[in-house]
């Protein structure tokens, strides 16, 4: 179902012209309210009154999470506190947390976007949604509340934890829809089967997961176990929270952009200009909407691309591919950006197994080499010397092919790969040793 | 008639076939015969021993990664023309050898032959057809 059919199916050149008409206005808006912008404005030579066509965006400023934490707590917004009427902030696991401020429009907004997602994901008014994501500072438990509501839908605020009890009430409730990160989803169905309740006899027929990246493996290993259909919820308290973009239930191809809010643009990360369209980069977010802390090219990190084509549930929105990395865990080889998830994709593809694996790089003159090691457990393993060597060059080829890097492949023992905390270390970049 | 061998995949670094020897030794088990196979990058050892169970786990227990395969131990007589009258018989019958290695035998006038095939059961039949004595795993380990 679509919340706001006429929004929502916009077609492009009238979409593009409310973007345009909205990203002057916040120009204007956040040039003269907010010192920050002012100054990075300044800088960059522009006014907002230069802005004519959605292709200027690419002359103003940037805004990074630094940025954010700079001007802890309120130092970003553009309106009086007075005006403000919620905030929330980030966990500030690698520094200072970052804030955001929303007016009591920017909530009806929110909650009016998140609506969208629950319909886009199949959900009515009819169905009892059960919000597992956490309540409180952070944005996805009431992010979630909010939309849940404004679909009308009975709302149950079970916020994180207690995951026995929560496995009770799923059950004595008969929640319809299951909204929480993807591995909570696991541990919660675990949880529940432990107790003698499976998914698969509930009612419950749709999971709307976000907050952190997952794969499309993950997505039907729940589906399967659950019964129900998985879908990705995009979003990042810096910009509102989850609802910046959703995925359809028809398609399940990429989560749709709420782009008569956000103006999304995909940049090269190093050269940090727009990327060719369809290419691959990281996501940039301007508001366009958000009153009290609005954000002009916020660098998302995700790096992602920007699908145009018509999609079957007949929204005219982009939708964005998963996203397949942060560009902080990027490298650049020769030239090449790579990812390690992209690495990670060719080797699930080349063997369909999740091998451990290890990216080097190293430089050898003035080339930069990358090395691939990938530990051979006993279903890579062969006795035979040619069957090893026919992996490595398929490895080697499909890396090539998909990313235009030349890579050596090397098999090693397992455990081979240093591993901290559990965690394996995917890069060890030994350019500056 | 298949007999058991483990292969155990290395890494090429100094002292990875003496952890391998080591782990043996230490869980009180015989080598029958042994090949390495090797590139510049890593090898791959192939062994018959006298506990292939315990082996296998010992050696996956000290990180290894342990594989096992089919392989059919032959006796050939020790003699010019011994290997050629197999190998021939082999060719003719369509199956390839993937790998060989050999081993003689301390009291017999014979040498042991351990052949991994492509065809591995259809190597068999035709070497029992034509009267070849196969040595049976369970011989095989305690050589």
């Amino acid at each position: 179902m679509i919340f706001d059919m006429d929004i929502e199916t916009l077609p492009r050149e009238e979409l593009e012209a409310l973007q345009l008409k909205r990203l002057q206005t916040q120009c204007e808006r956040v040039y003269a309210n907010v010192a920050f912008y002012r100054r990075a404005f300044d800088e960059a030579g522009i006014k907002p009154a230069d802005i004519k066509s959605l292709a200027d965006l690419r002359y103003l400023p940037f805004t990074e999470k630094q940025d954010l934490r700079n001007h802890y707590p309120f130092g970003l917004f553009a309106v009086p506190k007075d005006n403000v009427v919620r905030v929330h902030a980030s966990s500030g696991t690698t520094g200072r947390a970052t804030v955001v401020g929303y007016t009591q429009r920017d909530i009806n907004i929110w909650g009016r976007l998140v609506a969208r997602c629950f319909a886009a994901a199949g959900a009515t008014r009819r169905d009892i949604i059960h919000v597992a994501y956490g309540y409180g500072l952070f944005t996805g438990g009431l992010g979630a509340h909010y939309g849940a509501e404004e679909l009308g839908a009975i709302t149950v605020p079970v916020s994180g934890g207690g995951t026995r009890r929560q496995a009770m009430l799923l059950k004595d409730f008969g929640a319809t829809v299951l909204c929480c990160t993807p591995s909570y989803s696991l541990v919660l169905y675990e949880t529940a089967l432990e107790a003698g309740i499976d998914f698969k006899e509930l009612p419950l027929r749709v999971g709307v997961f976000g907050a952190e990246p997952w794969t499309d493996e993950m997505r039907r290993d729940i589906e399967t176990k659950m019964g129900i259909k998985a879908i990705d919820i995009y979003g990042l308290s810096e910009v509102m929270g989850p609802g910046v973009g959703i995925e359809c239930a028809e398609a399940q191809a990429g989560a749709h952009l709420m782009e008569d809010h956000f103006l999304c643009e995909v940049i090269d990360p190093v050269t940090k200009e727009p990327v060719a369209p369809g290419e691959a980069g990281e996501l940039v977010i301007t508001t366009l909407t958000k009153e009290a802390q609005p954000v002009i090219r916020y660098r998302t990190r995700d790096i992602t691309r920007l699908v145009y084509t018509p999609c079957k549930c007949g929204r005219t929105f982009a939708r964005m591919q998963r996203v397949h990395g942060r560009s902080d865990d990027m490298l650049i080889i020769r030239g090449v950006n790579v990812f390690p998830s992209q690495i990670e994709s060719i080797l699930l593809e080349t063997e369909g197994l999740t091998p451990h694996y290890q990216l080097v790089v190293r430089r050898d003159g003035n080339l930069d080499t990358l090395t691939v090691q990938v530990e051979v457990d006993e279903k890579l393993f062969s006795d035979e010397i040619k069957n090893l060597q026919r992996l490595e060059g398929k490895i080697q080829k499909n890396i090539k092919e998909f990313l235009g890097v030349t890579a050596q492949v090397k098999l090693v023992e397992p455990r081979a790969i240093q591993r901290s905390e559990g965690k394996a270390k995917r890069i060890l970049d030994l350019r500056n040793e | 008639m298949k007999a058991e061998q483990i292969s155990i995949f290395l890494e090429n670094r100094t002292g990875r076939l003496e952890e391998v020897t080591r782990v043996l030794a230490e869980a009180g088990i015989s080598i029958r015969a042994l090949s390495l196979a090797d590139t510049s990058d890593f090898g791959i050892l192939r062994l018959i021993v006298s506990d292939h169970e315990k082996a296998k786990k010992a050696l996956k227990d000290s990180g290894f990664t342990v594989g096992r395969n089919a392989v059919v131990a032959v006796e050939v007589s020790d003699k010019p023309g011994g290997l050629h009258a197999i190998l021939n018989l082999l060719n003719a019958g369509g199956v390839n050898v993937e790998y060989m290695y050999a081993f003689v035998h301390q009291c017999e006038r014979s040498a042991v032959i351990i052949f991994r095939f492509d065809r591995t059961d259809q190597a068999i039949e035709l070497l029992q057809k034509n009267n070849i004595t196969i040595i049976p795993g369970d011989k095989l380990y305690t050589i």
